[in-house]
This record gives structure tokens, C-alpha cells and sequence, in this order.
């Protein structure tokens, strides 16, 4: 890869919405000085207009066969355009669930538009990533940005020791994987995913510090998944964070996690896949087990949901970890789809909460069903997704890793998965008969902005219209991993 | 064009129609009512086509409709039936046109999102029996569940969360097994297409353990001993019509399970274990039976009944390895297939009577307990009187259809090994003995209490609802030959397809 100015150059267009989103988030930053209370709520505004053209500029790249750019460091390819957009989306989604929740409780401030815009191009860069040092220059501007936002109320003690928490355990983590890339380095002698893989090709995949480089790796990619035993921060930064800041934490930095293992083990570590792959089964399963057992112990709806990811990162682990590109294909249909849910079940939380309420306890949705008959009807849909039931969306993401699974002959694996999935079955269905059988305990009107609603009821029946047509989707994600 | 989506529209009328109930709104019940009327009625009409244009004597799928779904997945929007799926289908239709009836004014809360819940049920419950495809079949069979759970949990009785609950974890727990045998041989086979799955070949070892997959799916939807727990706790905490729906259908979809994927599928795996079919399927008509026998609620009983009753579709179904393994002749078999059917389509049609009578009486006095009734005949005498036909037919009296699925069954039993005819016999006392029993605590001798004084006879409503239903069953009883034309094909065909081998050597 020779490095030339012209080269640069033309790379640079490969990169036009990094680009236009790093210099939208900087100018939003800087207006934010300039406005006053009364105009802060443009900021929110700038910001999901900015994400939506940075959203267009991405899904309008030619885009064919895999590109690498900027002197090796940048890799555009599908399965890059495809996460691009997805999380621009929701990321914009997200911004418009939160715009409300943020004004009702006084704390609109401009730092939650432009940290969770830094982070979307933490994710952008990471999903783009064709170099170790990209990869961690993404991931660190992604997880900077998270513990900030974490923390960024100020008046409440919970959210400010979450952001501890999870800075200092986030820390570790990234230097686990800073430590495991340093290794691949020493052994291969390349930074470059592509030549690492070449190196690996020719015959330094039986080398034992590539396997020692690899757990590393494991440890930072299973941390930032969420995956057992590196989950213990999922729960506390959930419950601890304002709703909007998990929301935002629940949603696009999951695809990131997926784009930072893809880069890592299919295309850096290709050639160790039955090594990382024995690892990840161990992963796998105590994530699926410890998140739907744990999962039905918990009261609070933030903590319920998030031994809930723990329990779908698990899915999703199940899927890359086939090796196939089907597998791959399945745990990127199953990402996406689940942070479309997730974003819908914490977009209800946002929405019944008002000032000085947070409804994020299990008994809030009590008799929702009575309160408002199409809210509860749209909860029950992300609940019956996230069970796995047809005919939402989350059958088929789990029918696509079972098939990846079954297809590598790991037939056990599919079935401690789907048994799982029956415990985890009782905590969803739990929340359905709060709000349909149980008779409300609050009677407050539901508020929410017109396109708040709007949103919120597009979310859930893209949900129930994915799971009635799911060809388009699943045919996305195909191209996106041949 | 009509004709050639006739399936799809039996599936998507009451689905559709449900969705425009629930979007009325809460609080108007009366136009609810009425369009819930409608789209039942306008099914049951569609239903009845289905019927005329049959064409019996052919095993062939009919009606075909096959579209291109999930091109990716290779699964298609594929639907068929034939003389296996019609019956329950026309029973389906039939039954929720009576629950529509039937619930007209004794639903206490949210009547329109009631009828709407059963409505959905029924499209998804069509779409089992007609859907060719395994993805499909499972989608219905797995999407079902949700009005179900709705149902018997907004208006079940005291301990209908329970209730909901563990019939939903159960059935679910086995659907998932299914779901892996489904997609293992999707990889095999390249298709989820049920006809390829009935072509392919496997070997032993693999349809085994497809075998017992299926066994965990279809056997607690049966539901067999031991797994049929949930039935007695979810029958009693429904409302009737879930009841009704419970006991007369989804009952019947294990069975249909076992006749179209676990037999024509995984043969041989059913050569090898049809011991553990016949002996459960015994268990569960004499322990069950005995069981039965000890209940002091009626809904109870009429559940513990079901269970026994059911063991007769899974003996029937069973059975016929026996009769060739003992007479080394394939006469019989046959015969206990079709007993299996019959007595899935009476079942349907007696148990829900059985239910709706019950809820008659509940509605008027608030119990369910047999203590709390005595010499109902003094105050209901019309009632007493279908009460006591549909007792009759559920002991399997001749002439009702109660005694012609039982008689085949254990006509067929006969010639596997007396003694399991002799055991399957057992239910003619036992079924008696129980059903009559209840009739006698709780219709005859005299007026025990001021409710049952205070009782008032059958409405308009209800006597239609009871008088279909006995029309049905005094049908089937004295005259099977029509049912039994259109199954026959099949059950013919289906006959050669469980004593194929499938195993290549």
C-alpha cells in the first residue's frame, strides 16, 4: 500500500461521512455556546438533521467489493455501508426519543447531542476500521463519549458512580485489548488487519503468542459486547444512567461491538477460527445462561433489560462463532434487529416517564393496556420479539443463528440456546401480563411529543412488518458477508 | 380468482377481521359484536366451498396455494390440504362461530378485544392445518400461542396468571425442540418444504432424535401423560371460550402434528417407538381416566376427560406397527388411523359442549365446584337434557360421535394384542363412570341449594349454541360415512407412508 498524496486524496471521499459528521458534531458544539435555554431544544433538531444527511452521504457510496483507503487504515465495504447506515438511523431515532425525556426533566443540554454524535463517529470510524490502531482510535472515541454521557447529570450521585464504574472497568478493558493487539503485532510484525491475516495464512496461526494475543482480544470484544463473565458493568450503567444515556448505550455502540468482532476475528484472525471460536462457546453459553436467569430476578425494567443483552449478545456471539459466512450473515441480521427492538423498549420507558418520574420499575407498566391500548399493544411486540416468537422479527435472527449453528454440526450449542431462550421466555411474558392483565396503579395521561409517538409506533411495526417480510433484510446482510 | 385462495383468505379473514374489532376501540361493544359476527359467520361460509369442491378418493394436497415468502431461507408461502386437514379445518371455522355466540353477553371486561383475541386465534389456528411449509406451519404453530396467553390471562379466573404462564412455557419449551428438528433437516434437505421432508431419507439415528423432537412438541400440545399438567390448570382458569377453543382445537393440533410430520417424516424412528406412544397413550386412558374419576371441579374433569380421550387419536395413530409386527397383515391400520381422526373431530365437538355447558351453568351460579349443584334438571330441563347427551356422547354411547372413534381405535387394538384393546376398552366404564357420575351429582335428585332454585332454563342464544352442537354430534355419530369419505384417501395414503423405511442402506 503505497502512500501518496493523490491516493490520500481519493480516500478521502471513501471517508466523506466521518468526514461531514466530525465537522457537523464540531459546529454543533460551537452554536451550542452561542444559544440560549429557550433555543437549546435546536441543538437536537441540528443534531438528527446531521445524522440523516451523514446517514444519506454513506448509503450513497458506490460501493463494490471491499475498498481500502487512506494509506491502509480505512476499509469501506457492504457490510460497513450497511452498519453505517442502520446506526445513523437509529442513532437520529434515539436523539428524538430522548429530545423529550431531556426537556420534561430540565436537563436538555446541548452535551448529550454532541457526545452522542462523537460517539456515532466512534462507531463509524470502528466499523471502518481496517488497521489495529483504527480500531482502537474508534472504539476509545466511542467509549470516551459513553462514560461521559453517563455521567453528564450532574445532580445525580447514581449516574456519576455508573460512570466510575464504567470508566474504570472500560479502561481495563481497552487496555486488555490494547495488550492483546500489541502481542498480535510483536508476532506478525503489522498493524494492518489484511497483513496480519496473510501472516496468519502463512503458517503463524499455530504460533502460541498469536493464541495468547487472541484471549486478549476475546476479553476486550466480550467487554464491550457485554458477554459473561465481562458483563458485570452492563447491569449497573443500565439502571445507574439517565434512561436516555442507556437508551443511547443500548442501542448503536451494540453495532459497533459487532463491527469491532468482525474486523478482529473474521478478517484479521480468519485463519484461528477454531481457537477463538472454542472461546467464544464459553462466552456464549454463560451469557445466554447467566443473562435469562439473572434476568428474572430483577425488579427494575432498565436492569431487566439489560441481563436481557446480555442474554441476546450470547445469540449473537453463537452466530459469528459458527465460522461460516452464514453465521456471519445471521449474527448481523440478529445485531441489527435487536438494537431496533432494544431502541423500542427503552424508547416506552422514555415515553411514560415524566417530571420527576422515571417509569423505568416493572410495576410501572402495570394496566398499560387500560391506559393506552396501542402502546401496550407496541411494548408487547418488542416483548414477543425479544422472546423469539413468530411473527416478529426476533424469530428469524434467532432461526438464522440456530441454522448457523446447526449447519457446523454444533447441535448441542442450538439447544442449550433455544432452552435458554424458553427461561427467558417467563421475563417477558412477565411484562406482557403487567400490562394486560394487571389493573393500573397509575393513572397519569401519557405524554410525549407528536413525533415521539410517531416514531415510536413506526419502530414497533417495523419490528411486526421485518417479521411478516423479513427477505429484504435478510438478503441486506447476505450481500453485506458473502 | 376467489377459488384460488381460499386458504389464504380462511386464514387472513378472521385475522384481518380481528385486527378491525380490536381497532373499534373499548366500550363499543355492540358494533364489536355484530362484526365479529360477521367475520365468523363470513369464515364458516368460506369454509363450506372448501367442502363442496373437495375432491375425495385423492390423497394429493388441494387447494394449493404456493408463493414465494423468504426466498433466501428457501421457505415459501405454501398451503394445501387434504382429507387429514379439512375436517379440523370445518371444525375450527364451526367452533369459533359458536364462541362468538356463546360469548355474546357473558364477557365481563373488554368484550371487543375477547372477540378479537378469538378471531386472530382462529386464522393462525387455519393456518396450522393448511400450511405445507415447516417454517410457516411453525410460525402459526408458534404465533398462536399469543392470543392464547392473552385470553386465558385478561379473562381467566383467580389463578389465570399461573395458568397463562405455564401453558405458555410449556407449550413453548417443546415447540423449540421442534423448531431445531425443523431446521436440521432444512440443512439436509435444502427445503423446508414438508413434502420434501416426507421424501427425504434418514437414518435411524437422526429420525430418532427428529422423532423425539417431535414427540416433545406434539405430545404436551396432546397433551400426553406426563407432560399434560398444564391442561387441568389452564382449562379451569380460561373463560369458556378459551375452553372450548383449548379442549376442541388446539388439543387436536398435536395429533394433527403426529399424523402429518411424525409419521410420514421419521417412519422407521415411529416403528422403533411406538411402545412409548401406546404405552402413554394407555396410561393416559386408564390412570387418567382414574384421575378423572377423583375431580371435585367439573371444568377439571371435563380436562382430565380430554386427556383420556386423546389417548385414543395417539393409540389410533400408533397402533398400526403392532398390527403388522402381530398379524403380519397391514389390515387395521387403516382403521385405527381413521378412529384417530374421528375421534379428534368428535372430541372437538363433544368437549367443547362439554365446556359450554359448564359455562351455562357458571354463568349463573359463579361455580364450577359439583358441590355446589344438585337436581338442575328441576329448574333447567331443557338444558339437563342436552347436558345429558353430550355426557352420553362423551361416554361413548352409540349413535353418538362419541362411540365411532373409540370402536375403530379399539377395533384396530384388537388386532395388534388383546390386552391393549382390552385396556383402551377400560375407558367404556371409566368414561361412563366419571361422565355419568358428574350428571347424577349435578343434574339429578333433588334442588340442593336456593341457586340452584333461582336457576333459569337456556336463552335463545344459548340453545342455539347447544342445539348446532348436538345436530353435529348426533351427525357424526349416526351417519360418520361423509367424514370418513373425505378422510379415507388420506389416511390410505398415509397408511403406506408409515410403512415405508426411509432408511438408506
Amino acid at each position: 500500500m503505497s502512500f501518496s498524496a493523490a491516493n490520500f486524496n481519493a480516500g478521502l471521499a471513501y471517508a466523506r461521512p466521518e468526514i461531514f459528521l466530525g465537522i457537523a458534531a464540531c459546529a454543533i458544539l460551537l452554536l451550542d455556546l452561542l444559544l440560549t435555554d429557550a433555543q437549546r431544544h435546536w441543538i437536537g433538531v441540528l443534531a438528527v438533521l446531521s445524522l440523516l444527511i451523514t446517514a444519506l452521504l454513506a448509503a450513497g457510496q458506490p460501493v463494490s467489493g471491499r475498498i481500502i483507503a487512506l494509506g491502509g487504515m480505512f476499509e469501506l465495504d457492504r457490510m460497513a455501508q450497511v452498519l453505517k447506515v442502520v446506526s445513523l438511523l437509529i442513532v437520529a431515532l434515539v436523539f428524538i426519543y430522548s429530545t423529550d425525556y431531556l426537556r420534561r426533566r430540565a436537563i436538555l443540554k446541548g452535551e448529550y447531542y454532541v457526545l452522542g454524535l462523537f460517539a456515532t463517529l466512534g462507531i463509524l470510524v470502528l466499523i471502518s476500521a481496517a488497521n489495529l490502531i483504527t480500531v482502537y482510535l474508534g472504539l476509545e472515541l466511542m467509549s470516551l463519549c459513553l462514560y461521559a454521557m453517563v455521567a453528564f447529570d450532574r445532580e445525580s450521585g447514581k449516574a456519576a458512580e455508573s460512570a466510575i464504574k464504567f470508566f474504570v472497568l472500560g479502561s481495563m478493558a481497552s487496555g486488555t485489548l490494547l495488550y492483546g493487539m500489541s502481542i498480535l503485532y510483536g508476532v506478525t510484525g503489522s498493524l494492518q488487519l489484511s497483513e496480519i491475516a496473510a501472516a496468519l495464512h502463512n503458517g503463524l496461526a499455530a504460533n502460541v503468542g498469536i493464541l495468547f494475543g487472541i484471549a486478549f482480544i476475546i476479553v476486550g470484544v466480550g467487554f464491550k459486547f457485554g458477554a459473561v463473565p465481562f458483563h458485570m458493568w452492563i447491569p449497573d450503567v443500565y439502571e445507574g444512567s439517565p434512561t436516555c444515556v442507556t437508551l443511547f448505550i443500548g442501542s448503536a455502540p451494540k453495532i459497533g461491538a459487532f463491527a469491532l468482532a468482525m474486523r478482529l476475528l473474521p478478517e484479521g484472525l480468519g485463519f484461528s477460527q477454531p481457537d477463538w471460536s472454542q472461546m467464544l462457546v464459553v462466552l456464549a453459553v454463560l451469557s445466554l445462561a447467566i443473562g435469562n436467569v439473572v434476568a428474572i430476578a430483577q425488579s427494575n425494567l432498565k436492569r431487566m433489560l439489560a441481563y436481557s443483552t446480555i442474554s441476546h449478545v450470547g445469540f449473537i456471539l453463537l452466530g459469528i462463532l459458527s465460522g461460516t459466512a452464514q453465521g456471519y450473515q445471521a449474527a448481523m441480521f440478529y445485531t441489527i434487529t435487536y438494537v431496533i427492538v432494544a431502541t423500542g423498549s427503552f424508547g416506552m420507558i422514555l415515553l411514560l416517564s415524566r417530571q420527576g418520574f422515571e417509569a423505568d420499575m416493572l410495576t410501572d407498566f402495570k394496566g398499560l393496556n387500560v391506559r393506552s391500548p396501542w402502546f401496550a399493544g407496541l411494548m408487547a411486540i418488542h416483548m414477543f420479539s425479544l422472546t423469539g416468537l413468530p411473527p416478529f422479527v426476533g424469530f428469524w435472527a434467532k432461526l438464522g443463528v440456530l441454522q448457523a449453528v446447526l449447519s457446523v454440526n454444533d447441535t448441542w450449542l442450538a439447544v442449550v440456546a433455544v432452552l435458554f431462550s424458553v427461561v427467558g421466555a417467563f421475563f417477558y411474558l412477565r411484562v406482557v401480563k403487567l400490562m394486560y392483565f394487571d389493573e393500573p396503579t397509575d393513572v397519569a395521561v401519557i405524554g410525549g411529543s407528536v413525533l415521539m409517538r410517531t416514531m415510536l409506533s413506526t419502530n414497533a411495526l417495523v419490528v411486526f412488518a421485518l417479521g411478516m417480510v423479513p427477505s429484504a433484510l435478510l438478503v441486506l446482510c447476505q450481500r453485506a458477508l458473502p | 380468482m376467489l377459488a384460488g385462495h381460499l386458504l389464504s383468505m380462511l386464514i387472513w379473514l378472521p385475522i384481518v377481521g380481528g385486527f378491525a374489532v380490536m381497532a373499534l376501540g373499548t366500550g363499543r361493544d355492540t358494533p364489536a359484536k355484530w362484526l365479529s359476527l360477521l367475520v365468523a359467520s363470513a369464515t364458516l361460509a368460506l369454509s363450506v366451498p372448501l367442502y363442496q369442491d373437495f375432491r375425495t378418493g385423492t390423497a394429493a394436497m388441494q387447494f394449493v396455494e404456493r408463493v414465494a415468502w423468504i426466498p433466501s431461507l428457501n421457505s415459501q408461502f405454501y398451503l394445501g390440504i387434504d382429507g387429514i386437514s379439512l375436517p379440523l379445518i370445518l371444525l375450527t371455522t364451526f367452533t369459533t362461530l359458536l364462541i362468538v355466540i356463546a360469548g355474546w353477553t357473558n364477557v365481563a371486561k373488554r368484550l371487543g378485544e375477547y372477540f378479537a383475541a378469538f378471531l386472530i386465534l382462529e386464522g393462525l389456528m387455519i393456518g396450522v392445518f393448511a400450511a405445507l411449509d415447516g417454517i410457516l406451519f411453525y410460525v402459526f404453530w408458534e404465533a398462536m400461542l399469543i392470543p392464547m396467553f392473552i385470553i386465558i390471562g385478561v379473562w381467566g379466573g383467580p389463578r389465570r396468571v399461573y395458568a397463562t404462564i405455564k401453558f405458555f412455557l410449556y407449550t413453548f419449551i417443546g415447540s423449540v425442540l421442534l423448531l431445531i428438528a425443523l431446521i436440521y433437516m432444512y440443512l439436509k434437505s435444502g427445503s423446508y418444504d414438508l413434502g420434501v421432508f416426507q421424501r427425504m431419507p434418514l437414518s435411524l439415528t437422526e429420525q430418532t432424535f427428529i422423532f423425539l423432537a417431535f414427540f416433545a412438541a406434539f405430545a404436551v400440545k396432546v397433551p400426553m401423560w406426563p407432560v399434560h399438567t398444564w391442561l387441568p390448570d389452564a382449562h379451569v382458569e380460561a373463560p369458556t371460550g378459551g375452553s372450548v377453543v383449548l379442549a376442541a382445537i388446539m388439543l387436536k393440533m398435536g395429533g394433527y402434528g403426529f399424523l402429518r410430520l411424525s409419521l410420514p417424516i421419521v417412519p422407521d424412528a415411529s416403528r422403533e417407538l411406538d411402545w412409548l406412544m401406546i404405552a402413554l397413550s394407555l396410561i393416559a386412558v386408564v390412570y387418567i381416566g382414574f384421575v378423572a374419576l377423583a375431580q371435585q371441579d367439573m371444568k377439571k374433569l371435563i380436562a382430565y376427560s380430554s386427556i383420556a380421550h386423546m389417548g385414543f387419536v395417539t393409540l389410533g395413530s400408533f397402533i398400526g406397527y403392532r398390527i403388522l409386527a402381530h398379524s403380519g397383515a397391514t389390515a387395521g391400520i387403516q382403521m385405527g388411523l381413521d378412529g384417530a381422526m374421528v375421534q379428534m373431530i368428535s372430541h372437538g365437538l363433544v368437549s367443547g359442549a362439554m365446556f359450554l355447558c359448564v359455562g351455562v351453568m357458571y354463568d349463573r351460579v359463579h361455580s364450577r365446584e359439583i358441590s355446589a349443584y344438585g337436581g338442575v334438571v328441576n329448574t333447567m330441563p331443557i338444558f339437563a337434557s342436552f347436558m345429558v347427551l353430550f355426557s352420553l356422547a362423551n361416554s361413548g354411547l352409540p349413535g353418538t360421535s362419541g362411540f365411532v372413534g373409540e370402536f375403530l381405535v379399539i377395533l384396530a387394538s384388537f388386532r395388534a394384542n388383546v390386552w391393549y384393546a382390552f385396556l383402551a376398552g377400560t375407558t367404556l366404564v371409566l368414561g361412563a363412570a366419571y361422565t355419568l357420575w358428574l350428571v347424577k351429582r349435578v343434574i339429578f335428585g333433588a334442588v340442593t341449594n336456593d341457586k340452584v332454585a333461582a336457576l333459569e332454563d337456556l336463552n335463545g342464544r344459548e340453545f342455539l349454541v347447544l342445539g348446532l352442537l348436538a345436530a353435529a354430534v348426533l351427525l357424526v355419530g349416526l351417519w360418520p360415512a361423509p367424514l370418513l369419505e373425505v378422510m379415507q384417501a388420506s389416511t390410505r395414503h398415509l397408511v403406506q407412508q408409515l410403512l415405508a423405511t426411509k432408511i438408506v442402506p
